[in-house]
């Protein structure tokens, strides 16, 4: 890291710095730099206190029987039976949907933006979505359960008649039950991690060069052929953090989907339309009642949370740096 | 500038109770005295006042101020904001709180003292006891009615063994021959039955399926807890509310919901079959008469689901409010047992309002005896 550089070794490089305000400079400059590092840990700090933590509490769950909790699907506290296979599927389930109805319309309105609007819509367009951003997720949630869920529940009826004589993916579309589903939770994080992936995602592509957008034009390419050819190029390793971003929010989002994804515990389904449960929800809806083992299973829960993302994330970054790496011709 | 008024108020509240102390001429019992060296102490924050409390019958002066906090079920939860209102405006300068959460969670807090009592609809469990004796004392008792939407059938009957098979999903649909059986001359549609519960823990899914337990327990096969494996093809919504909001939805949908949520959303209920063989409707009343009738424990813990009685509604369930029988604090301990004795006395007047059932004489009595055993440590 660059803070084990001393102020007199930095010195020699900017010898434009007015003289007379040397002495307080350096002293600033320290002062910044020694909380630049303190912030800095306090990051690493936080996040290994939490692991910490909740990996203590969670611990008896472990102990008691770790394959049992992470390998099998059935969730019956009233029976001791803490099995938390079918929560994680379903997390995983509802971000996968969120994230196949997101990034596309994401990726439209942030192309839209900077390379479609004229300049006169742009700023409307940046602020509704920011907008839609700082709306909080419980009334998305509520929104989905008062406003989307009945209606919705014959939506998928229609959908699943028509699909459903097709094999394979006409079992994904199977059997819909009632409004409150896997689908239904993930339109709503979809809605919800829209706003974070465009703003990013525009961001990066506003920085593409304009020379090679120039040069992708003078060549005789059109609009979507410059985009192909010289934005996407340019912007791929950022619109994938974008997303990460988003998939995080999505798979740790709890009270939206708790109201929402129909809590039915010890589902695993390839059926999209039927009610089932997320990690985050069930431990919003049963932290309040649980005592011993069954408050531990639910930290452990949170644990388990914990390390999926910390791999999605890894996994992202790999990808990001591969990107970055190809695209620049290495 | 409230500030200032609040100094005001808590000067005006000392030189009061000074005065009272001298009226007194020193014959206060221990209690009482110690009230009021903390009221001097905490009337700076708090305010002081003097008011007369009815306790058992006979009228002692008790003095009261500062705060005290409670937490936990949220099926006494309108009856506290109430109760906590009119305390207050009856006794100045004391501040009461109630946050919900959950009986679980008023246990949890109680155990871990960051609150002065904490409201549960069941007792503590053997392995979670405080390591400190703790006290019940019974509150209210409130009937689960079994809620439904079905057009054109306003009175449905149902007994024990129905609604088990209803809730576990071996019954389908309403012109079921079981159905049937418990309704003689009601026409039942043949629309299917959607069955919506509760998606957090909660007490009162705790004691549905205990009372299911108890009246059905050859049919009912999924236990009872305050969240249970319900089959997958039925529905779940958040609080009572949510359940409401179910039935009020669908068609032929059916939840257990308490009385006050089920009047609040205009729902209608079933009468139950209780174990003396009548069909009875969930009312205030009728939840009285099943507290009037159940076995009370020493420690005034009891189960009112179920209860003998012709005149009882049988899913009735109760709650309690626990407190340390030791309260290190004594002028907390002072408010505690002030508050207590209003819940259990003056208090009372406000449930029918709200569809909850007031505490039977007997065990209105019992409880108000208890509070003497409350000491200041």
């Amino acid at each position: 890291m660059t803070a084990v550089l001393t102020p007199s070794e930095v010195e020699p490089d900017r010898p434009e710095r007015p003289p007379e305000l040397g002495g307080k400079k350096r002293y600033a400059d320290r002062a910044f730099t020694t909380v630049a590092l303190i912030a800095g840990l306090s990051v690493l700090a936080i996040l290994v206190l939490i692991a910490y933590a909740t990996t203590k509490e969670a611990w008896p769950i472990f102990q008691n029987d770790a394959g049992e909790f992470l390998f099998t699907k059935r969730w019956a506290p009233n029976e001791g039976k803490f099995g938390a296979l079918a929560f994680i599927y379903g997390t995983l389930v509802v971000s996968v949907i969120a994230l196949v109805l997101a990034v596309p319309v994401s990726l439209g309105i942030a192309l839209f933006m900077t390379e479609v609007a004229p300049p006169w819509l742009k700023r409307p367009v940046v602020a509704v979505i920011d907008l839609l951003a700082v709306v909080p997720s419980v009334v998305f949630g509520l929104w989905g359960v008062l406003v989307l869920a009945e209606p919705i529940a014959g939506f998928y009826q229609d959908v699943s008649d028509v699909l459903s004589p097709i094999p394979i993916i006409g079992r994904l579309f199977a059997d819909p039950v009632n409004g409150r589903s896997f689908f239904t939770a993930g339109i709503i994080l979809a809605i919800m991690i829209v706003p974070i992936i465009t703003s990013l995602t525009r961001e990066v592509i506003d920085t593409a060069p304009v020379n090679e957008k120039e040069a992708a034009y003078g060549l005789g390419a059109t609009r979507w052929e410059m985009i192909r050819g010289a934005v996407m190029p340019h912007s791929k390793g950022g619109i994938v953090g974008a997303v990460t971003l988003g998939l995080g929010r999505a798979m740790g989002e709890t009270i939206a989907v708790a109201l929402v994804i129909g809590s039915a515990p010890s589902v695993i389904t390839a059926h999209l339309f039927a009610p089932g449960y997320s990690m985050p929800s069930v431990i919003a809806n049963e932290f309040g009642e649980s005592t011993g083992l069954w408050r531990s299973a639910l930290i452990g829960l949170g644990v388990v949370l914990f390390v999926i993302t910390i791999v999605v994330n890894l996994i992202a970054n790999a990808i990001v740096r591969r990107s970055i790496k190809r695209s620049r011709g290495l | 500038m409230t500030i200032t008024k609040r100094r005001g108020a808590a000067l005006a509240g000392v030189l009061a109770l000074a005065l009272v102390g001298a009226a007194c001429g020193g014959d206060n019992s221990g209690g009482s005295s110690s009230a009021t060296t903390g009221a001097t102490a905490t009337s700076a924050s708090g305010g002081a006042a003097t008011t007369a409390v009815s306790g058992g019958g006979a009228t002692t002066t008790v003095k009261v101020s500062g705060t005290a906090q409670g937490s936990g079920s949220t099926f006494q939860l309108a009856f506290q904001q109430e109760a906590i209102d009119a305390f207050q405006k009856a006794n100045g300068g004391t501040t009461i709180t109630y946050g919900g959460g959950g009986s679980g969670k008023g246990r949890t807090d109680l155990k871990g003292k960051t609150v002065d009592f904490a409201g549960s609809d069941s007792p503590f469990s053997d392995a979670d006891k405080p390591a400190e004796p703790v006290l019940y004392f019974p509150v209210l008792l409130g009937p689960i009615t079994i809620s439904y939407k079905l057009s054109g059938v306003d009175q449905l009957q149902l007994s024990p063994d129905t609604i088990a098979n209803i809730f576990q999903r071996a019954i389908k649909t309403w012109d079921d021959p079981a159905i049937a059986a418990d309704n003689p001359g009601v026409k039942l549609p043949s629309t299917p039955i959607t069955v919506a519960h509760r998606s957090d823990g909660s007490g009162t899914t705790d004691n549905f399926t205990k009372y299911l337990v108890a009246a059905a327990p050859n049919t009912w096969t999924l236990k009872s807890g305050s969240t249970i494996e319900w089959p997958a093809d039925t529905q779940a919504g958040a609080g009572n509310q949510g359940v409401a909001q179910i039935i009020t939805q669908t068609e032929g949908a059916v939840g257990y919901i308490d009385l006050s949520d089920a009047v609040g959303s205009k729902l209608s209920y079933a009468n139950v079959k209780n174990s003396a063989g009548k069909y009875v409707e969930p009312t205030p009343d009728s939840a009285s008469a099943a507290g009037d009738g159940i076995k009370v424990n020493p420690d005034l813990t009891f189960a009112a689901i179920n209860a003998p009685g012709a005149d009882a509604y049988p899913i009735t369930y109760q709650t309690w409010v626990i407190v340390y029988a030791t309260q290190a604090d004594a002028a907390k301990g002072a408010l505690v047992k002030s508050y207590l004795t209003y819940l259990l006395n003056d208090g009372q007047e406000l449930l029918s309002d709200l569809d909850y059932a007031p505490l039977p004489k007997s065990l209105q009595e019992k409880a108000t005896a208890q509070l003497a055993q409350i000491k200041m440590g």
